[in-house]
């Protein structure tokens, strides 16, 4: 399953939409399994083996490799498992969106709070 | 016969678990989130509500995109939180009311909704927050819950229109329930967020301000919205909104507001608060 994802005209917006979904399955699957703190336990032990055995393909390896969450959404990742993916490293959703704005944490938290003004 | 006593819609960032369980109410960031809820605790304490219907989505702790229904109803005996992944404490089971739940899930059927049944259910910290918002302590809880899931994980969403009639028929359900039960009806999520894109921590405060005076007095307005317009305007996971139309739409008269709150941020999202009272009940009650 590869392609782009198609536009729905809402800029700096990822749409998880059926192509998504089926795209992601396995990278998805594997950041549902981290609801077990065993399985998270497992994948921070062995995280090349615990890719393989949910059959991630290359672009999602890579995505995990590199932390990258613009780069998981991109291979299929849907953000409420990836919030799970991100708990291991103790990263919660602003660090989450710091990272995709390309901003630092305290620069993303003035703009949250910049918007409450 | 039944009767609903109102509805509460609520936010429900998983960081207000934290939060709680690490006794942060009244540390400088919190404090104006939980300064809205004593007014709606009281509230509560007056009408006392025997069980809550509560409108959410899980965020995969129940589901999984394997099978994700549109809609579907709980008709549990007792109902888990578990481990979500992102390290908030899980909390206390709550136990259900599978003679309303079946009630509704018939009533819901025969009205055409095509919901999915479900006689297990683990419930996420939509639930169980709104309840930790509204009945704090950490006792037992005062209220079983019948729980009612909307799909908002995976695109085609259920639109607004269709939400909000979800809603119309629950009330509907609750109101023709023949057991003397006091129904308190909620819907958890939102405001504007989004956690996922170039555009993560966008907020819309004059749309979420919009919404909470629309949701009292013209709650129909809202669903001119299609689930894209909701994304554009709330964000991408401000479609949780849907849940808070469908929770007014049990409410089929007048209404009186008891309050209202609105804070941002917590964490990335708008945090609002709104109970409105049924006022036939409230009459019905003096008569």
């Amino acid at each position: 399953m590869g392609g782009k994802q198609r536009d729905y005209g809402i800029p700096g917006t990822p749409i998880f939409d059926g192509h998504m979904a089926q795209k992601g399955y396995a990278l998805n699957a594997m950041c549902y399994s981290f609801n077990s703190a065993d399985n998270r336990a497992a994948f921070k032990a062995d995280e090349d083996a615990y890719c393989r055995k949910f059959g991630l393909n290359d672009e999602q390896r890579s995505a995990v490799a590199n932390r990258n969450v613009l780069e998981l959404i991109a291979a299929g990742g849907n953000i409420y498992y990836l919030a799970k993916f991100a708990g291991i490293f103790g990263l919660d959703v602003q660090d989450v969106g710091a990272q995709q704005t390309g901003m630092t944490k305290d620069a993303f938290k003035a703009m949250l709070l910049e918007a409450g003004r | 016969m039944a009767t609903i006593v109102g509805s509460v819609m609520t936010s429900h960032v998983p960081s207000i678990g934290n939060a709680i369980a690490k006794h942060r109410e009244n540390d400088p960031y919190w404090k104006p989130f939980f300064d809205g809820y004593p007014p709606v605790r009281a509230w509560l304490d007056r009408v006392k509500p025997d069980v809550a219907v509560v409108f959410y989505q899980d965020h995969g702790l129940n589901f999984f995109l394997d099978k994700m229904p549109t809609f579907a109803v709980g008709a549990a005996p007792e109902y888990r939180n578990a481990d979500e992944g992102w390290g908030i404490p899980t909390v206390k089971p709550v136990k259900g009311d599978p003679a309303l739940s079946w009630h509704i899930i018939e009533s819901l059927v025969a009205d055409e909704f095509d919901i999915t049944m479900c006689q297990e259910m683990k419930v996420d910290h939509a639930l169980t927050l709104p309840l930790a918002l509204m009945w704090p302590g950490g006792g037992d809880w005062p209220v079983r819950v019948v729980p009612i899931t909307m799909n908002h994980v995976q695109h085609p969403l259920p639109s607004p229109k269709r939400s909000y009639r979800l809603g119309e028929s629950v009330g509907r359900a609750i109101a023709s329930w023949k057991e003397d039960v006091r129904v308190l009806v909620m819907g958890t999520g939102g405001l504007s967020h989004q956690l996922d894109g170039q555009r993560a921590g966008f907020i819309n405060k004059p749309f979420d301000l919009m919404c909470m005076d629309a949701l009292v007095d013209d709650p129909k307005k809202l669903t001119r919205y299609s689930a894209l317009d909701l994304v554009r305007e709330a964000g991408a996971q401000g479609t949780e909104l849907m849940a808070w139309m469908a929770a007014r739409a049990a409410l089929p008269g007048r209404v009186t507001k008891v309050h209202s709150h609105y804070h941002v941020p917590i964490s990335n999202t708008a945090g609002g608060l709104l109970a409105l009272q049924n006022d036939g009940a409230a009459l019905a009650r003096a008569a």
